[in-house]
């Protein structure tokens, strides 16, 4: 893993022209200069920032869960937990609905998975025009910062797939940090939810990976 | 000036208060930051940046910062009226303008970033302290900024210049030409964001006091970088 060193706004990470100014980076005169608090990362001569803390920023691509707060005539308004409220759009649900019947497939308080699929002037447009994206039906729903769920996540899902053989639960991470586990029991649902929480208490320790392991075999005693 | 000044609190002319720090002291807040001048605690807490309502209020060019200073009842000896008045409004608006330059606010559009401070015990340099924290606080949310703020006082009573004013000096003193108080906020770089005049003060001194202000803001901002940093698995990598 390359170094990676704790920064704050107005912080010099680098200097000289051999670097670019990356994501939440500035270059003044011939420094780079952070925009962020955060941890700075260089890879092939970029300076960027990973920001640790703070509201969660939609990005185009990312897999949210949100929940139904509006219906309107062509689709329905979602809030993912962003400045802006995402539309999902009549247009992107993958089967025909009458428009007067929008209720058959989501109703308020509904939760979901989308996919952003557009972000504009306007605000956050959603699809689920994919597998797996749509209301969600049964099990729990529990929150985390969502600067957070990389470490969820793990090295190519590693960490969640852990999680999820320990528990025998099936769990979606949506990257606004709202979590959705499903499990055919209520006990192992509460007990995923609790390693979740867990991995967030622990987020910045080093190794956490078999810090997490261990916890699991500590609990299951 | 007397070489060897000592104040009413034992410090020397130029000496700071103990400063404290600390970020993410709010749960439920978005970024929140407690800074302390000796008596004087401030805490801030950050909310947003998140839509703005009523939405006749949205400035569709730039996001908007909303500040909001308080000062608790038993901040004080004497309980003060808790809810806005005269004093806190102004320098609710004063903390905007001294925070507003740094921030790039030009990302958010139609947002607002909401900072709330609270005073839970005052000695004097309440505002500094307020604007201190609440600085520290925004770059917790997450906000892009430009640089970090560090405010400082520094005073004169009498015919004596004086780093970080307390409350006995900021409002006790009255012997000869009385207690002069002037709030500076600067930016790391050494850029002057506010700067308050409350009292009188001639210009040869005031070159002084800029001086002295310049060098309390780097201790300031010393203690604010850490107190970021050590946020983070208590400072290491």
């Amino acid at each position: 893993m390359t170094e990676r060193k704790i920064v704050i706004p107005g912080e010099e990470i680098a200097k000289g022209d051999d670097f670019l100014p990356g994501e939440n980076t500035e270059k003044q005169g011939d420094s780079i200069i952070a925009l962020k608090y955060g941890l700075a990362e260089e890879s092939n001569k970029l300076m960027r920032i990973i920001p640790l803390s703070g509201v969660y920023h939609p990005r185009r691509g990312n897999s949210v869960i949100g929940k139904v707060v509006m219906l309107t005539f062509n689709g329905w308004v979602i809030d993912i937990g962003a400045a802006d409220n995402a539309f999902l759009s009549l247009m992107e649900v993958p089967r025909f609905v009458n428009k007067d019947q929008l209720e058959e497939v989501m109703e308020i308080g509904d939760m979901m998975t989308a996919k952003i699929w557009a972000i504009n002037k306007r605000g956050i447009d959603l699809s689920i025009k994919d597998r797996g994206l749509g209301r969600i039906d049964e099990g729990i729903i529990t929150k985390i910062n969502p600067n957070k769920v990389p470490r969820i996540i793990g090295k190519e899902g590693s960490m969640i797939k852990m999680v999820k053989d320990e528990t025998g639960c099936n769990i979606t991470v949506g990257q606004n940090g709202i979590i959705w586990i499903k499990g055919d029991k209520v006990e192992n649902e509460l007990f995923a939810k609790k390693a979740i929480q867990f991995i967030e208490s622990k987020s910045f320790v080093s190794g956490l990976t078999d810090e997490v392991q261990k916890w699991f075999k500590g609990e299951k005693k | 000036m007397a070489k060897e000044f000592i104040r009413d609190d034992g410090r020397k002319f130029d000496e700071l208060r103990p400063m404290k720090a600390k970020v993410g002291i709010v749960p439920n807040a978005d970024g929140s930051a407690m800074f302390q001048f000796g008596d004087t605690i401030a805490i801030a807490s950050v909310f947003g940046p998140k839509k703005m309502h009523p939405q006749h209020s949205q400035n569709p060019e730039k996001g908007t910062l909303r500040c909001n200073y308080n000062m608790m009842s038993f901040s004080v000896e004497d309980r003060i009226r808790p809810g806005p008045s005269r004093r806190s409004t102004e320098i609710s608006k004063i903390t905007e303008w001294a925070l507003e330059p740094v921030l790039m606010i030009d990302d958010y559009p139609n947002q607002v970033i909401d900072v709330h401070i609270h005073i839970i015990q005052a000695s004097a340099s309440t505002r500094c302290a307020g604007i201190n924290a609440a600085a520290m606080a925004l770059a917790h949310a997450g906000i892009q900024m430009k640089d970090i703020v560090s405010s400082i006082a520094v005073g004169k009573i009498d015919k004596q210049l004086i780093v970080d004013v307390n409350k006995y000096e900021d409002s006790v003193f009255d012997e000869g030409e009385g207690a002069t108080d002037i709030p500076f906020t600067f930016t790391s770089k050494g850029k002057i964001t506010h700067l308050q005049l409350d009292g009188k003060i001639n210009t040869e001194d005031f070159k002084t006091v800029m001086q002295l202000a310049r060098e309390g803001s780097k201790k300031v901002y010393e203690v604010q970088k850490q107190a970021l940093k050590d946020a983070i698995n208590g400072g290491k990598e």
